[in-house]
């Protein structure tokens, strides 16, 4: 049996964190992920758990503690926010090409500057292209499966590959909310052991981790990530089968939120895909037949599956939490068109960049981008693919 | 959707109205509601204006922005009453609640013909009575349930001795006085 409980999605991040009892946490405190590690030092300090609790003095040596914990053979977990990540960037791509499964909670935040401690997305699509498997959480409940799933994801033998676990600052991080959690046993189960197959530790097979590699097997090391990344899609749902027979809860790629018949539809992560659900539902009882496309797995980025799901809406709206700042759109907009584009798909498509910097998402201006893909939908015609909403007139 | 209610709070920074929206979450969830609890996060300090937002509703929520067309307002501190826009949005068929000792002429004048309900309490007067000290929350928590129904006097003062005990498990003197506020807040609070 599930257990009702109200949590925030920090409290909800530090829970599934307890439960998986890691050998090693290393990290350093930022805003909004801080009460993460603070309620972990806490289990620590309790005895709740008995993990080798790293108190550092950045986040690249929060990062770096990880890996030198996972190279060693044990499990290791962190969680950062924005310039956190920023400063654990380096740290980032050695996790991936060492193939370390280090589980980190990414709670969302604008990266500076100017400084600015509010969610956006600008963090996570910085590392979108470091090799890390990336999943997104609409709100606690999501934010705890996600991590309850993570070591078997990221740890399975094909895949060995560090994975991040993201959540809306403040707006999921900092509200309590509803949540069903599951008993310790059951997630000590359903988690498992942690049996490396290579690690430093193993005095039968002295090995070297991180040598230099030169042109003669860089490149093949790269397509061995490649090949890891898509071999954990398949991964991604086994685990989430399982996670099923065990909660009840399902997870996929994406949730198609009353996407079958719909004729638009708007695709988005996070904490706005609930208000979307929100003003789908309105729009229904009005009649208009309204979609959502929430992606959960933004990396390996399921191209096929949300050409397929996407291809019979007469027009969609991408929305993304983070300006590339490149004058040809947001990252899951250049994405989700590429996967329609190389699936042959062809919808109109349209992008809109929002919530900026912590920029309130309202349920009025998801309503708005389903009148203008009416109006898309009707003309079949994009005037102008790049848009904001949320943004002040004046300002632009 | 019908039986969502909306709540914003309105307060300065150190007068604990993020507590009490955190609290009132919790003492709903604990009569089987689906709950919110959020604060707006700002570069608050103590004294700044906060504000603080509570959903609650026997379905799921899933709506994730801040509360514009709020059901009930509550107001802990009056001296924001000139400087905030606490009426905007706020139905006509809720109410507003605030901690003052105000005349209705003023309270009517700097609330700008709000039509609903307008409800008084001193919270400072109870909270120093029973407590000693300013800690308005309590008083004003009650003041809300009392004021939305949201759950009866009874299921509130239950629910919180469970919530002061664990609380103040280390400071088990303030527990009665904390009891006592919500008592008196529950009997104190009027309508205009």
């Amino acid at each position: 049996m599930s257990i009702r409980e109200r949590l925030s999605g920090n409290e909800a991040a530090a829970t599934a964190m307890k439960q998986i009892n890691p050998d090693v946490v290393a990290a350093f405190p930022i805003t909004p992920s801080t009460e993460i590690p603070q309620y972990f030092s806490t289990f620590v300090a309790n005895g709740t758990v008995d993990t080798e609790f790293v108190a550092v003095e950045s986040e690249h040596s929060a990062m770096s503690a990880c890996i030198g914990a996972e190279s060693a053979g044990a499990r290791a977990m962190t969680a950062t926010s924005a310039n956190g990540l920023s400063l654990m960037w380096e740290m980032i791509y050695i996790a991936s090409s060492l193939r370390l499964p280090i589980v980190l909670s990414l709670v969302n935040r604008a990266v500076s500057g100017p400084l600015n401690i509010h969610n956006d997305h600008s963090d996570a699509m910085g590392v979108r292209d470091a090799g890390w498997i990336m999943l997104f959480s609409e709100n606690n409940q999501e934010a705890y499966d996600n991590t309850l799933m993570a070591h078997r994801i990221a740890e399975h033998e094909s895949v060995r590959l560090p994975l991040m676990v993201c959540q809306d600052g403040f707006i999921t991080s900092h509200s309590i909310e509803n949540i069903e959690l599951e008993e310790d046993e059951k997630v000590k189960e359903f988690v498992g052991e942690y049996h490396p197959e290579h690690y430093l530790l193993n005095q039968k097979e002295p090995i070297a981790v991180g040598p230099l590699d030169v042109q003669s097997y860089l490149f093949e090391h790269k397509a061995q990530q490649a090949e890891a990344m898509k071999n954990a899609k398949k991964v991604i749902l086994e685990v989430a089968k399982d996670f099923e027979k065990m909660t009840g809860r399902k997870y996929g790629f994406f949730e198609e939120y009353k996407l079958e018949d719909a004729e638009v539809a708007v695709v988005c992560m996070n904490s706005t895909a609930g208000t979307t659900k929100h003003v789908v539902d309105e729009l229904r009882s009005k009649g208009i037949k309204a979609g959502l496309l929430k992606l959960r797995v933004f990396r390996p980025f399921p191209v096929e599956e949300i050409a397929e799901a996407l291809s019979h809406l007469k027009a969609i709206a991408i929305l993304d939490k983070a300006d590339s700042l490149n004058a040809a759109g947001g990252a899951l907009f250049e994405d989700v068109t590429s996967a329609m584009y190389v699936c042959n798909k062809h919808v109109p498509a349209v992008n809109y960049v929002y919530g900026i910097g912590g920029r309130d998402t309202k349920a009025d201006d998801i309503e708005k981008v389903y009148e203008d893909l009416l109006e898309i939908s009707k003309s079949g015609k994009v005037e102008n693919p790049f848009r904001y909403f949320g943004l002040r007139k004046e300002a632009k | 959707m019908d039986n969502l209610i909306e709540i914003r709070w309105h307060g300065r920074g150190g007068q604990g109205a993020k507590t009490a929206s955190l609290l009132l979450a919790d003492a709903a969830f604990n009569t089987g509601k689906y709950i919110q609890g959020f604060p707006e996060y700002g570069p608050e300090r103590m004294g700044a204006p906060i504000t603080a937002y509570n959903r609650i509703s026997s379905m799921p929520i899933t709506i994730h922005s801040n509360i514009y067309e709020p059901d009930y307002v509550v107001v802990v501190d009056d001296t924001l009453l000139e400087s905030v826009d606490v009426t905007s949005g706020l139905k006509e068929t809720g109410a507003i609640v605030i901690n003052t000792t105000k005349s209705e002429d003023y309270l009517k004048k700097v609330l700008k013909g709000y039509k609903g309900d307008i409800y008084t309490i001193d919270a400072r007067k109870i909270s120093e009575e029973t407590l000693g000290r300013y800690f308005p929350n309590t008083p004003m928590l009650a003041a809300i349930v009392k004021v939305s129904g949201i759950m009866s006097d009874e299921a509130l003062l239950e629910d919180m001795k469970g919530s002061f005990k664990h609380k103040f498990a280390k400071k088990p003197e303030v527990i009665d006085g904390n009891m006592k506020a919500l008592e008196m807040a529950l009997k104190e609070v009027k309508k205009i």
